[in-house]
């Protein structure tokens, strides 16, 4: 039997034991008088079952599951003849998959040497064996746990402490794999970015205004020096950036005050849902709309005023990035405008101030920390867009004020640094890593800042 | 008499239209004839000298009646406290002479309202205005999440009482004096409001309403969140202001009806069964309902 096989059995044996301790546990109750008797409800003793049924035999099948392949292969491989073995890694590797294939009827047993279909045969044994005892242990101790905790079912024995303490771990671990994931992210990130500051200078990388990551592939090529000054890039990413919360944060802010202030209902139950709909276009049709749409409109709109413009330009990138991120700004607006206490609103209005003075004195001020961190939620998300600006910005790394020029930003040069086929050693490759460090450093500053705030105006009142 | 009274003829409540009470708890006694008629109100509800003229007021939430045609005029500069059981409109009614019964969307008010002779309902009104001279005190002290000072200044700035800062200044330690909060706060106008205790916010709220120079001040049960020390250091104050101001107050302690008003309005689900000098309504009220509720045979 499979992994896969076992996954569903080990939980229909989870879910038997479920209902035999259930009805055992009302069986035990009934002479005593019903289950009020029992120290926890009948559920508990049935989940304990359940959960005594399925965790040791899930731990033993993931175990099991992980090392079997390393194990059969190790035994395979020290199984072969002498002039067979190995004499490198590469080499290896060769075997073991002709090994595999063979076993696998891929390849013809003709065309390769004795020991190798020897080994084959063992692989596939030895395969086969480890699936049937895998098998078997799961489903004794599947068989086994659930029943240890059908005994268990009696009147004096609190399940409940033990599922809760089961569930509490088990929220644990699913915290501790979301943590455990980003720390991996980071560490594989930080190894290839030491990496490439062993092959370009940091200052070089931070204080460089030249961006052109083309690396010679041979020795005797010219005209493709690389260079990594991210500046140009951070420069791009700042422009386009701004722009988009120079549209976003006026529109988002004052969209947020007429719905939570001067918006009936009926039309705040219809304007909400259309606003946060902007929040599920894909980024990819923004980008469209942005290049094909908006990009050319404004460079036929500078032609007219006869300004020069490209028909990539760091403003179409940023207006439609602007309209993009409105939401993160008028929805979180919104909410912490709503959250600001009724009675201050009252205070106001009590003392004769009207409608937009009471927002603009008391409640725009008592919501200003909360709608910061709805800005930076907001800028986050800006800086580390990409698709609008690959569609809509362009590729080249001008260092450049001009917002018609076209510019390029971090993530954008990460996206070409790792598209197609990559070596994985060149400083090329791995400037796309110091980069994303670079975003993630950014990105990591804002929303610790925006937390900040945020707790700060937690104390505000109340 | 309007259509959605007469469909569902509440003109007269009955003790047998109530339902049954449990029997385990104590039994809300009522004199089984009380009767109340819709727009007759026993006791003086009228005055020669009235500040606020309201006639035939009712007040609905959607189509829930929650005040049901009552006349009363409020005199110039007395105290008058409203009394009842909870959820008998007397907050509502009070809410309606400064029109903060606007923002709630489902609320409609018919009848005559006036302000000095002016109607407050008028379409032409300009509710600023309105509630520049009609100020209000909250039942929770709600003090902005400013300064002190910020705070007392707020309706002076909006309404342009001053022209330069020492008229501010001066608007502001006025107010902090009357609401006799100067000698606490004057070392500390830069601290935040939110930080003084309960009382102190309550008192700071009320400098603030003063602060505008109105000639009503409405007061929403403003000591039931306070102890018994700052509410006798408000009630006090109501004593000063009254020289001034014409105060309506709310409020669900009777003894505090007792101690601080010129004249007691009973309200009962509704409608205005009494309304009388204080010290008559608590030694001899005309109506039996008023008597049971003084008397804590419900409430």
């Amino acid at each position: 039997m499979q992994t896969a096989d076992l996954l569903p059995l080990v939980l229909v044996l989870a879910a038997v034991a479920y209902g035999f301790a259930y009805m055992r546990s009302r069986a035990v109750a009934a002479p005593l008088g019903g289950i009020r008797n029992l120290k926890a409800l009948p559920a508990y003793y049935a989940a304990r079952a359940a959960l005594w049924c399925a965790i040791p035999a899930l731990i033993i099948l993931g175990t099991w599951a992980a090392f079997e392949g390393k194990v059969i292969q190790d035994v395979v491989m020290a199984s072969l003849p002498a002039e067979l073995a190995p004499q490198s890694a590469g080499h290896a590797s060769l075997t073991l998959s002709q090994i595999s294939n063979l076993a696998a009827g891929k390849l013809d047993p003709a065309m390769v040497p004795d020991g190798i279909s020897g080994a084959a045969a063992l692989l596939q044994e030895l395969r086969e064996q480890s699936s049937r005892f895998k098998a078997l242990l799961v489903i004794l101790i599947a068989v086994l746990g659930g029943a240890f905790a059908w005994t268990r079912v009696a009147p004096h024995i609190n399940a409940r402490k033990s599922v809760e303490r089961t569930l509490q771990r088990l929220f644990f671990v699913c915290a501790a794999v979301a943590i455990l994931t980003t720390i991996g992210i980071v560490f594989s990130v930080i190894f290839e970015t030491v990496r490439f500051f062993g092959k370009v200078p940091m200052s070089e990388f931070l204080f460089g205004t030249s961006w052109s990551p083309q690396t010679a592939l041979r020795a005797d090529q010219i005209g493709s020096e690389g260079a990594f000054g991210i500046i140009p890039l951070f420069t791009g990413t700042l422009m386009i950036s701004a722009i988009a919360l120079l549209i976003a944060v006026p529109v988002g802010l004052l969209s947020a005050v007429y719905l939570s202030e001067y918006a009936s209902r009926p039309v705040r139950a219809v304007v909400k849902p259309l606003l946060e709909m902007l929040a599920g276009v894909p980024t990819v049709v923004y980008g469209f709309f942005a290049a094909l749409t908006v990009a050319p409109f404004i460079r036929d709109l500078a032609l007219m005023l006869g300004l020069e413009a490209s028909s990539q330009s760091a403003l179409a990138a940023g207006l439609v990035m602007g309209i993009m991120i409105i939401p993160f700004v008028s929805s979180l607006s919104d909410d912490v405008i709503n959250a600001v206490p009724r009675a201050l609103r009252d205070g106001s209005l009590a003392l004769g101030a009207t409608q937009s003075e009471t927002m603009k004195n008391v409640i725009f001020p008592a919501a200003l920390p909360g709608i910061m961190g709805g800005i930076l939620l907001a800028a986050s998300r800006a800086i580390g867009e990409t698709m609008i600006v690959v569609m809509a910005a362009g590729l080249a790394a001008n260092l450049t004020a001009n917002p018609l020029d076209s510019v390029t930003t971090v993530t954008v040069q990460i996206v070409t640094l790792l598209t197609g086929d990559q070596e994985f050693d060149s400083a090329k490759t791995l400037a796309a890593f110091a980069l994303g460090m670079m975003l993630f450093i950014v990105t990591l500053l804002l929303n610790v800042i925006a937390l900040k705030v945020v707790r700060k105006y937690r104390e505000q009142y109340d | 008499m309007s259509a959605i009274s007469s469909t569902m003829n509440p003109t007269a409540i009955k003790e047998s239209d109530m339902p049954e009470a449990d029997p385990k708890k104590a039994p809300i006694e009522r004199p089984a004839d009380t009767v109340i008629e819709e727009g007759k109100t026993v006791g003086v509800p009228l005055s020669d000298d009235p500040k606020f003229q309201l006639r035939n007021v009712e007040v609905f939430y959607g189509e829930t009646p929650a005040i049901k045609n009552i006349s009363l005029d409020i005199a110039r500069n007395e105290v008058i406290a409203f009394i009842g059981p909870s959820g008998c409109g007397k907050s509502t009614f009070l809410r309606c002479l400064n029109r903060m019964n606007d923002s709630i969307d489902s609320c409609r008010i018919k009848g005559s309202l006036q302000l000095d002779g002016q109607d407050i309902y008028d379409s032409k009104r300009d509710v600023v205005e309105l509630r520049a001279r009609v100020g209000m005190v909250f039942q929770k002290p709600n003090p902005f999440p400013k300064s002190i000072y910020d705070n007392v200044a707020y309706g002076p700035r909006i309404h342009g009482l001053a022209n330069r800062k020492s008229d501010l200044d001066d608007i502001v330690e006025n107010s902090l004096r009357k609401a006799g909060l100067w000698n606490e706060a004057k070392d500390r106008l830069d601290a935040m409001a939110t930080g003084m205790s309960g009382g102190q916010q309550q008192r700071l709220c009320i400098a603030r309403a003063i602060a505008v120079s109105p000639e009503v001040v409405l007061m929403d049960e403003p000591c039931s969140a306070l102890d018994p020390i700052a509410t006798a250091r408000i009630e006090e104050l109501i004593a000063e202001l009254s020289e001034s101001y014409t105060i309506v107050i709310v409020t669900h302690s009777m003894q505090q009806a007792a101690r601080v008003s010129n004249r007691t309005a009973y309200f009962h689900l509704g409608h205005l069964v009494e309304v009388n000098d204080t010290s008559k309504v608590f030694t001899m009220p005309e109506h039996e309902l008023t008597e049971s509720y003084i008397t804590g045979r419900f409430g």
